[in-house]
């Protein structure tokens, strides 16, 4: 038997603020002039402007300010690293405490979520039609954009539910479901026609869609977990799919007590965390380079710590050992730091010889994403497997725009850079469709 | 260590920290508990007149973190029998010999019910009367306090039939409700009294609750002018009491004040010191924080005259005041520039949206290869802690187009990060009154006055 997990063990997180807090905390920001907050925000959220909303009662003016620049305000809110944007940058940061900018912004769309009020209409048509790929934040965010504008949109989505990883694939300890499909209601509520279960490449393709709209969209994110290509990989369990199943059927996760997590980026510390939460005993994250190397931020590290995973550096796993169709262990090789590679980190290689065995009864992946198929299948130019696009988020093919998780080929992917992306696409979709008529 | 006590007009404390007359002093047990905590001497709230309360009495004025910038209230004086307060004030006296035991009193404009009230407070033992003329709600409606306070005759008759019977030093407290605080003041001198306090509370009404469009506090759906005390009111009273110390009259009579208003930490009571004070009372900050903030009050206070090389309280009554003139007497040739320590500044642009937008625009942005940048200019697509902090850009004053108005200095939230820095200006110091007798032509003609602004190299940015 496992430890039972407690019943609070996935709910979010962080409490929302009371009005007290949220009054008190609004009032400490001093108000920046041209603030370097809102510099940092990839979406350049006013902050200063809906902090003071706040702390002078016009709530609905602040949520206004937030989704005036972010139309997933509220996804953002709980999502961001805020440690390396916003409130990284508050100038209170270095010697007091910064500004809680983030759960700020959660109390102003919270309260804007209970009083069910929209706070945008859709423009006069335009008569034009834009097709969007994948209901993810890039995908809402270009189509909330474009109708916004008065564009007629169809936003194309694969799965039964929008919302991308807000939906799938952030653990509910961030993120609670709801919230992304609040969201989703909302894009829908200003005019954003959805066809839900349609996988674009198939039925339709990418060209059906050229023929029957004026511009596209892609915002296809990324596809499914890395292979590790190691005897006895069927046994290991897919990390994205570990965190889908503990966000739509919890009871259904059955949990280690003994996990082994590989990899040390975002997706493993959550996968990690879930294992502690819901009742493993002992979780180790395994790593083939150091702490330094983490792709987590270090408030990630920090945090999952401190929830009692302990991690093992610079081994890489071999071989899966099972038995009667359970895992027994992972077989590992001790690594050493090469010389850096192309990401610029140092490369590493195997000792020779230097094998463990490392016991376990469950062993979960989360080495980093695919592309999907379909980037491969559209013909577009590509930029390490993203696909490529200028400075006006337009992909090799004319009319063809693309945002979010696919065309990130550098930097860390963020839900808040997806949503700048669709923005930022939606207003040259709008621009090239008012002028070239 | 530095000696805080007083005597003020004869009547002695250990520290100059009286409570004012008000809700902390209307009970002999708070008062009693009051100088356990270590109060030089209490005004017992105002006796007099039979009164009857509301609830909902007080309002506040909250200003960002602040719950209680101030105060404001509608209560009477107190609605306590005035059998019961007067034994209580004996046997606090009794109890506490070293201590200041002041009673405040207000009754109906009759000689008699003065004479009346007086004796009875004299036979208490207490060590001295207040005058209550300032309370500026109901009982002004009849015909009492500010209603007294405002007319410096009725100040005066009232003064006098006090002196008639008084045999303990008696104090005027004054109202801040009126164009001239020196008018009553000069009343209660010529009318005898031996020392002033000031100043009772301020007219306000502290707003109006915009749900249900009621006066806040509403008492039943109703609301009124109210008395407005505590930090917020502190200038104020220290204006008032500097024009006191000014006049030729009060000063002349060597009157001693008792000053208040707003008083909360040891740096503003040195300040009423500094301005002629020698004695201080509380209200709004014991109000908010219980009688417990007196240690600091002394505490800080010793420090600082220690540190100053104050020995006794006499020595800094009054010291500051030689520095306070009228505006004609300001040396128009005295020139100061803002210049920013870049070491502590933050770079919160507050200093610079403050003058572009209302002084002199003379703020200036600069980029980290020291070119003028204006605000917002980065690309849409640029993010994170890293970019932001590193592109933000240094705020430097163009010291030659500064007017030294000190605006910035006021808003930068940072600590000494802006100094105002006093520079020569390369005019001999001349005031306005000295300019405009030799040159009456500058006051009342522009082209008079732009011609000696030339000649002066006096630029206006
Ligand atoms: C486990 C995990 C945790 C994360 N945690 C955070 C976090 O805390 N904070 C943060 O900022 N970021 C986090 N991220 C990253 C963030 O979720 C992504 O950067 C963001 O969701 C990218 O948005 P997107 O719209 O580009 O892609 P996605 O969210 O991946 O959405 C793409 C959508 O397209 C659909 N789609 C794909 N192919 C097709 C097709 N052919 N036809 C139709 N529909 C299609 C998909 O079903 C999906 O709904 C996390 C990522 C993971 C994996
Ligand atoms: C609630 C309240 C009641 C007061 N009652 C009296 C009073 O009865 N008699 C009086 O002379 N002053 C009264 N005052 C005025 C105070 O004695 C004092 O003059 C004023 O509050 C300024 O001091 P502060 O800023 O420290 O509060 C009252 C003030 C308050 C806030
Ligand atoms: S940097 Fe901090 S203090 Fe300045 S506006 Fe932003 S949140 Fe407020
Ligand atoms: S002193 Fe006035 S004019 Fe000079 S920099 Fe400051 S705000 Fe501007
Ligand atoms: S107000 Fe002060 S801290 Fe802020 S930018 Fe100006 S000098 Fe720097």
């Amino acid at each position: 038997m496992i430890n039972k997990p407690s019943p609070h063990a996935l709910q979010e997180l962080l409490p929302p603020l009371t009005v007290n807090e949220a009054i008190t905390e609004s009032a400490r920001c001093i108000m920046c002039f041209d603030a370097p907050c809102t510099h940092a925000c990839p979406t350049h959220i006013d902050i200063p402007k809906f902090i003071k909303k706040i702390s002078t009662g016009n709530l609905l003016g602040s949520a206004r300010t937030i989704l005036e620049s972010n139309l997933l305000g509220a996804t953002c809110a709980r999502v961001c690293p805020v440690q390396e944007l916003c409130e990284g940058a508050c100038v209170l940061g270095s010697e007091h405490k910064p500004i809680a900018i983030g759960r700020l912004q959660r109390h102003a769309m919270d309260n804007l979520k209970g009083n069910k009020i929209d706070i945008f209409h859709p423009a006069n048509s335009t008569g034009k039609k834009v097709a969007v790929v994948g209901a993810g934040p890039a995908g809402l965010s270009c189509a909330g954009e474009l109708a916004k504008l008065g564009h007629s949109v169809t936003l194309y989505e694969k799965r039964e539910l929008g919302g991308g990883l807000s939906t799938y694939g952030i653990i509910v300890l961030r993120e609670p479901i709801e919230v992304a499909l609040t969201e989703v209601a909302m894009i829908q509520r200003l005019g954003v026609r959805i066809e839900i279960g349609k996988e674009i490449g198939i039925d339709p393709t990418v060209a059906d869609l050229q023929e029957n709209f004026h511009a596209v969209f892609i915002a296809i994110g990324l596809g499914h977990t890395r292979a590790l290509e190691i005897p006895g990989e069927e046994y290991v369990l897919d990390g994205l799919e570990y965190i889908e199943r503990s966000k739509l059927e919890p009871s259904q996760l059955r949990v280690g007590r003994n996990v082994i997590v590989i990899g040390a980026g975002n997706t493993a510390i959550d996968c990690a965390t879930l294992a502690r939460r819901l009742g493993a005993e002992r979780v180790t994250m395994i790593y083939r380079r150091t702490e330094k190397e983490m792709t987590a931020y270090p408030h990630e590290y920090d945090f999952v710590k401190r929830e009692g995973v302990t991690f093992r550096f610079l081994v890489q796993p071999t071989k899966v050992h099972h038995e009667n169709g359970g895992v027994k262990a992972l077989e590992c090789v001790r690594m050493t730091l090469g010389d850096p590679d192309c990401s610029g980190r140092p490369f590493p290689k195997p000792v020779p010889g230097a094998t463990m065995l490392l016991r376990a009864d469950q062993i979960v992946k989360a080495i980093g994403q695919n592309k999907t198929s379909l980037i491969s299948t559209l013909n577009l130019k590509t930029e390490g497997g993203f696909i490529h696009i200028n400075s006006d988020f337009e992909t090799s093919s004319p009319g063809i725009f693309a945002g979010g998780d696919c065309i990130r080929a550098r930097g860390s992917a963020s839900t808040v850079m997806a949503v700048q992306d669709g923005k930022l696409a939606a207003r040259s979709i709008h621009q090239r469709l008012v002028n070239h008529g | 260590m530095a000696d805080l006590s007083v005597n003020f007009s004869g009547i002695r404390s250990p520290n100059p920290f009286w409570l004012a007359s008000a809700p902390p002093t209307n009970s002999g047990a708070q008062i009693h508990r009051a100088f356990e905590n270590g109060w030089g001497g209490a005004v017992w709230k105002t006796i007099g007149a039979p009164v009857l309360n509301v609830s909902n009495r007080y309002g506040a004025w909250r200003y960002g973190n602040e719950k209680m910038l101030a105060i404001n209230n509608v209560e009477l004086i107190s609605d306590r029998p005035i059998e019961v307060n007067l034994r209580e004030i004996s046997d606090v006296k009794r109890a506490w010999p070293d201590r200041a035991v002041v009673v405040s009193a207000m009754v109906e404009s009759k000689p008699v019910a003065w004479h009346d009230v007086i004796r009875r407070i004299q036979d208490t033992g207490a060590d001295g009367i207040e005058l209550n003329y300032g309370c500026p709600h109901g009982m002004s409606e009849r015909g009492m306090g500010s209603a007294v306070g405002q007319v410096p005759e009725y100040c005066e008759q009232i003064t006098r039939w006090v002196m008639d019977v008084a045999k303990i030093p008696v104090i005027v407290k004054l109202t801040p409700n009126i164009s001239d605080i020196v008018m009553p003041a000069r009343a209660a001198v010529a009318a005898g009294a031996n020392a002033l306090s000031l100043i009772n509370t301020v007219n306000s009404i502290i707003g109006v609750d915009l749900e249900t469009l009621e006066i806040t506090p509403s008492i039943g759906g109703r609301g009124g002018h109210g008395g407005y005390a505590g930090p917020a009111v502190k200038p104020i009273a220290l204006n008032m009491l500097a024009a006191l110390g000014r006049d030729s009259i009060v000063r002349g009579s060597g009157l001693p004040i008792s000053g208040m208003g707003g008083i909360s930490t040891w740096r503003d009571a040195a300040e009423f010191l500094l301005l002629g004070a020698s004695s201080l009372q509380v209200c709004t900050a014991v109000m908010h924080y219980g009688f417990r903030v007196v240690e600091d009050l002394c505490d800080g206070l010793s420090n600082w005259m220690d540190e100053k090389g104050f020995a006794t309280i006499p020595q800094v009554v009054g010291r500051s005041l030689h520095h306070v003139t009228d505006f004609k007497d300001f040396d128009l040739s005295f020139k100061a520039i803002a210049r920013i320590d870049q070491d502590k500044c933050i770079r919160c642009e507050l200093c610079y949206v403050a003058c572009n937008d209302s002084a002199h625009q003379c703020i200036d942005l600069f980029d980290k290869h020291g070119i003028a940048s204006p605000p917002t200019a980065y690309d849409q697509s640029s993010n994170g802690k890293l970019e932001a902090i590193s592109t933000r850009p240094t705020v430097v004053v163009r010291e030659e187009d500064c007017v030294g108005c000190r605006l910035c200095f006021n808003v930068c939230p940072v600590e000494n990060c802006i100094h105002m820095l006093q520079v020569p200006s390369g005019r001999p110091s001349v005031t306005w009154e000295e300019l405009t007798q030799k040159q009456p032509e500058v006051a009342e003609d522009w082209k008079q006055m732009e011609r000696y602004r030339k000649k002066m190299g006096i630029q206006i940015h």
